[in-house]
């Protein structure tokens, strides 16, 4: 049995939402600057060099990536033998994770993102609540994951339900049509996160979790899923919308795809895009 | 594509020298605000109330900012997508705004009114925040507080860089762009 406390676990949640919204990661970095090498626009390449000032700004003045300093969305691993240790007045995990993500939006200047209803929309005023996807595994792992996850590309997500006859193609043109009309919105150049199968919601979940795979640009380890991946990025590539949608030849930066088991009716695709502004980081205690 | 420094209010003779690609850097007052301002702003008009800030000659810039820490004007203040804004840019142009800046494509009634209005639509670098705020040199909220980040601010910029997407004669740098690089499959 393995002891967690939960005042440790607001602590390092408090800074986790900081540390990913104030430094690129190096390996979101490299893809960076690998596709400025392949790029041709003028315009394009501006926008590349403004990229890595930018990370270089926030890094050092400890500055938000991007003003969307998103939905803070996490992704738990708890395994069964964890034992959690109700310290600090902190009543559970999903509150330490709660308060240690309102402390650090607050205590980071970070910008308050959420509104209380959707249709109503009054600001909580503390960027909660937050979005967590808990996942119980045997044993004694204790793994979170943190994505700052802005609207401005979250809005230009979509899921279809298709019907297997539409098969691997139906599903990569379903992609690339998202990408495609997604088009300057979602801050190009964008990461393209593929959930195919599972059912309705498990699909989307799926597309999100492609998002977290480490490090970017890495392929699936099924060489099927891979070579897909393969080929959308050079799809996507090819739409010339460009970093900014300005044109050029880097319109994203990587595609991710995870799959599941589905119906035998079903065959559900879901589409997650993501900004250039990659905000994804994980402990383990 | 040319570059040109200006300082805000803008006038017609001003506008009529941009064109789509262009570098632009902008000194003097911009207005900021995003959905909810907008909302707000275009019910005072159907009303037939006065809007809190006077758009003639001004521009408006999408962003809604992340808090400024101690001693500065402003935190992370890159732009927001523009599309949002859609349904509102054209009242607001038609009342003399000469300007609004963010990121993505606008609608064809934006367009139009760009055309109509003798105005541009201007996009900074989404996902630069931290680096545009460089630019900003003071900021006051002038309207709606309690909207938090979506308030209306009023912020001075000194060398704001900007590139016009579309001009007032109908040039669009999105579909140019995306036509020259574009491969067909």
């Amino acid at each position: 049995m393995k002891t967690i406390h939960l005042s440790e676990v607001r602590d390092r949640i408090k800074d986790l939402v900081q540390k990913a919204n104030f430094e690129l990661q190096d390996d979101v970095l490299a893809v960076i600057t690998s596709m400025e090498k392949v790029e041709e626009s003028p315009a394009a390449l501006a926008v590349f060099e403004q990229m890595k000032q930018n990370a270089d700004v926030a890094r050092e003045e400890r500055l938000g990536l991007c003003q969307d300093t998103g939905l803070a969305v996490f992704f738990v691993e708890l395994g069964e033998d964890v034992e959690l240790d109700k310290n600090d007045g902190i009543q559970s995990l999903k509150h330490a994770i709660e308060e240690g993500a309102r402390l650090g939006y607050q205590e980071g200047y970070l910008r308050k993102s959420v509104v209380e209803d959707p249709i109503r929309r009054k600001n909580t005023g503390d960027n909660t609540p937050v979005f967590i996807h808990w996942e119980l595994e045997p044993g004694e792992t204790f793994k979170i994951t943190f994505i700052a996850k802005g609207g401005g590309a979250e809005n230009m997500s979509a899921i279809r339900m298709f019907a297997p006859a539409a098969g691997q193609e139906g599903i990569e043109d379903f992609v690339v049509e998202t990408a495609e009309r997604g088009g300057s919105n979602p801050c190009p150049p964008i990461i393209v996160g593929v959930g195919v199968g599972g059912n309705f919601e498990y699909s989307a979940l799926l597309a999100k979790k492609a998002l977290l795979r480490r490090p970017l640009g890495s392929h699936n380890s099924d060489p099927f899923y891979a070579e897909m991946e393969k080929r959308l990025l050079e799809r996507i590539n090819k739409l010339g919308i460009g970093p900014q949608g300005m044109g050029g030849r880097c319109t994203a930066l990587a595609v991710h795809v995870e799959s599941f088991p589905c119906h035998i009716a079903s065959m559900p695709a879901a589409v997650n895009i993501q900004c250039h502004s990659h905000r994804v980081l994980s402990f383990e205690m | 594509m040319s570059e040109h420094r200006i300082t805000t209010p803008v006038s017609d003779e001003t506008i009529a020298l941009f064109k789509a690609g262009d570098k632009i850097y902008i000194s003097g007052y911009l207005y900021t605000g995003r959905d909810s301002a907008h909302k707000k702003l275009i019910d005072l008009v159907k009303e037939g109330k006065d809007l809190p800030i006077d758009v003639k000659g001004q521009m408006i810039y999408y962003v809604g900012p992340t808090p400024a820490r101690p001693g500065k004007p402003i935190g992370s203040a890159g732009p927001t997508t523009s599309y949002r804004m859609d349904s509102y840019a054209p009242t607001l142009y038609a009342m003399g705004l000469k300007g609004t800046i963010g990121k993505g494509a606008r609608s064809a009634e934006v367009k139009d009114s760009l055309k109509k209005n003798k105005a541009v639509y201007l996009a900074s670098v989404g996902g630069a925040g931290a680096l545009i705020s460089k630019s900003i040199v003071e900021a006051e909220v002038i309207a709606y507080p309690e909207l938090g980040p979506e308030a209306i601010r009023r912020v001075k910029v000194k060398d704001f860089p900007c590139i016009v997407i579309n001009d007032m004669y109908g040039g669009d740098l999105y579909e140019e762009g995306k036509k020259q690089y574009r491969i067909a499959e």
